[in-house]
């Protein structure tokens, strides 16, 4: 944020303001440009940029899988917290709001409608944590190689995706305990993810771009994140709840435009038989964050891409 | 010595007749048009007056680390952290590099080599002034992609992939970057069980198995025993045969002597020389 436009300009307006040279000899930029030199940085259109970004898919995919490997190398169950993790985590939030809090009583099914709300918001979560990170945690690497910046935000929500896909294992097993059947709508799961997963990226685009020049940025985040956890709906149905306190229904479809509810308010819906107090126009707004996210996310990371790693 | 430094800051490669000083001959490869752009002498690198600023964030305070009430405070004044520095680290270098040569760049620690290496691989955005390349240039370093908790295979993978590689061309190189760094089956263990001298040794058979338009090379050679530094010299040459243009920035003075045709001595963020190797040295090591 304190990052000076003007250098920026500067960049862009070519050297040539002292130092003119003498009659008769040209100056060091007309010599670059009868010899077809080119700026060392300048940011490719955004069409080669998507393309560039397109042949380093598999970087991406190396990169997220083996930050996913390394973060458990040192631990003698090694890859079997993947596993454990989500699960330990259940255990905990099943505790705590089951059975100490008693908040399962009025509620059918209480475990599973928050496992899932758990599950789907650490994903958005982590990834869009980890991209506020990407950028100004990898300055190293961003100094040291070529490649389009964009793939490092990427890779973290590769890395978180991967991780959910283990827990959405975890989680389906533990669904099917509590006693919720086996339906059709189990087929959806998939399409509620991937439009998840869009939405994440272009979050954690926006957020790394953020992060990269307000550093301040790592502080904030998670009073925003806590905030953001507690306005989604993770722990209560938002539409009972509005119903109960007596507060305009127009509330609570506020509350479910937040991206996260809608996300989580939808995998319940998939999942669970017993649950069905959010809007029908839910999946609209998923598709909406979804695209919205993924198109601004690119854009506004993409016009900042000669500037990452000048600190 | 003193205003010596001063004017030859302001020397720019181009301009060939330099006042009568005998330490100092400014490169004159630069003997127009005749060939078009594949002759040999043609610019591969031009930097023109390139100023880099950093900016350094200095440690926190103790009472101001981790509170979220502060950072949000200046978020909403817009103020930059008192403890943040910018530092200067190259003022207005200027210089052509021509195709075929071999640069070194000498200087003490700190003088902004290795941000002049960079800032020409276009790695970092110039404050002001231009650096103009023909293709582009590479910088030999995977060092920070890697991974020390992963296994040398895993390693060599990631590293040929964050250089740019392609699956086939991973799967073609693999073998060879085994066979050159000469680590046999520590392949497989982790990268944190290795000696300092086999890591490096991985890290410069990893980096080396791409071939460059422009390559630059910081500090590569300072490591590992005697026989794989013939081996790694050797393979610099090989791809000094391939690239157009090699920079290399080192403290060992004699790798400098063997492999450039030209010395650049940088002095707090200027050229304090740029020449023939022997006269930049002779100077540099009468300092």
């Amino acid at each position: 944020m304190s990052q000076p436009e003007s250098a920026l300009a500067d960049a862009r307006a070519g050297g040539r303001k002292d130092g003119t040279p003498s009659a008769g000899k040209e100056s060091l930029a007309q010599l670059a440009e009868r010899y077809g030199l080119r700026r060392a940085i300048a940011r490719p259109s955004l069409p080669v940029y998507l393309r560039q970004l397109w042949e380093r898919r598999h970087f991406v995919l190396t990169y997220a899988t083996s930050r996913n490997i390394s973060k458990y190398s040192n631990s003698a169950m090694g890859q079997l917290w993947q596993v454990l993790t989500p699960l330990l985590n259940a255990a905990i939030y099943w505790l705590m709001f089951g059975l100490i809090l008693g908040a399962a009583k009025d509620m059918e099914n209480y475990t599973a409608f928050l496992i899932t709300g758990m599950f789907v918001f650490t994903y958005t979560q982590r990834a869009v944590s980890g991209g506020a990170k990407s950028i100004s945690g990898n300055l190293s690497l961003i100094r040291a190689l070529h490649f389009p910046r964009a793939a490092l935000p990427l890779a973290y929500t590769v890395q978180e995706l991967q991780q959910l896909l283990i827990s959405m294992g975890v989680l389906a097993v533990l669904v099917l305990v509590t006693g919720e059947p086996l339906t059709w709508s189990w087929l959806l799961v998939p399409v509620a993810l991937l439009l998840q997963t869009m939405f994440n990226i272009g979050a954690s685009l926006v957020l790394a771009r953020v992060g990269a020049f307000a550093r301040d940025m790592n502080q904030l985040l998670p009073f925003i994140m806590r905030t953001w956890l507690y306005s989604s709906g993770v722990f209560f149905a938002i539409g009972d709840k509005i119903r109960d306190a007596d507060i305009p229904q127009i509330i609570a479809d506020i509350l479910y435009i937040n991206p996260a509810a809608a996300y989580i308010e939808v995998m319940r819906e998939l999942l669970l038989k017993s649950h069905t107090t959010a809007p029908p126009w839910i999946w609209g707004v998923c598709v909406f964050w979804a695209v919205f996210a993924l198109l601004v996310g690119f854009w506004y990371f993409w016009r900042a891409e000669e500037r990452y790693g000048r600190g | 010595m003193a205003e010596l430094t001063e004017e030859l800051s302001h020397v720019k490669a181009e301009e060939p007749d330099v006042p009568s000083n005998k330490d100092v001959k400014v490169y004159p490869r630069d003997e127009k048009p005749a060939g078009g752009p594949e002759h040999s002498g043609t610019p591969t690198v031009i930097v023109d007056d390139l100023h880099i600023i950093y900016r350094v964030y200095g440690a926190a305070s103790d009472a101001e680390r981790g509170n979220a009430a502060n950072a949000l405070l200046r978020l909403v004044r817009r103020q930059g952290r008192p403890q943040m520095r910018e530092v200067h680290a190259i003022k207005g270098v200027s210089f052509v590099a021509h195709h075929g040569d071999a640069i070194g760049v000498i200087g003490r620690n700190g003088s902004g080599k290795s941000t002049l290496l960079r800032a020409i691989a276009g790695l970092l955005p110039p404050h002001s002034g231009a650096v103009y390349t023909d293709g582009q240039p590479s910088l030999l370093g995977v060092n920070a992609a890697l991974m020390r908790d992963l296994t040398g295979e895993r390693n060599i993978v990631l590293g040929c992939y964050a250089m740019g590689m392609k699956p086939s061309q991973v799967k073609e190189k693999y073998s060879e970057i085994v066979g050159f760094s000469g680590i046999g089956e520590f392949v497989q263990f982790p990268m944190s069980t290795y000696s300092s001298g086999m890591g490096a040794r991985l890290r410069f058979a990893i980096a080396s198995a791409k071939s460059h338009d422009v390559l630059l090379i910081d500090e590569a050679l300072a490591t590992g025993d005697r026989e794989f530094k013939r081996k790694s010299q050797e393979r610099i040459k090989l791809m000094r045969q391939e690239a157009g243009t090699v920079f290399l920035v080192a403290h060992n003075l004699d790798v400098i002597e063997e492999t450039c045709n030209r010395v650049i001595w940088l002095h707090k963020g200027k050229i304090k020389m740029d020449g023939p190797p022997k006269e930049v040295l002779t100077a540099y090591n009468r300092v």
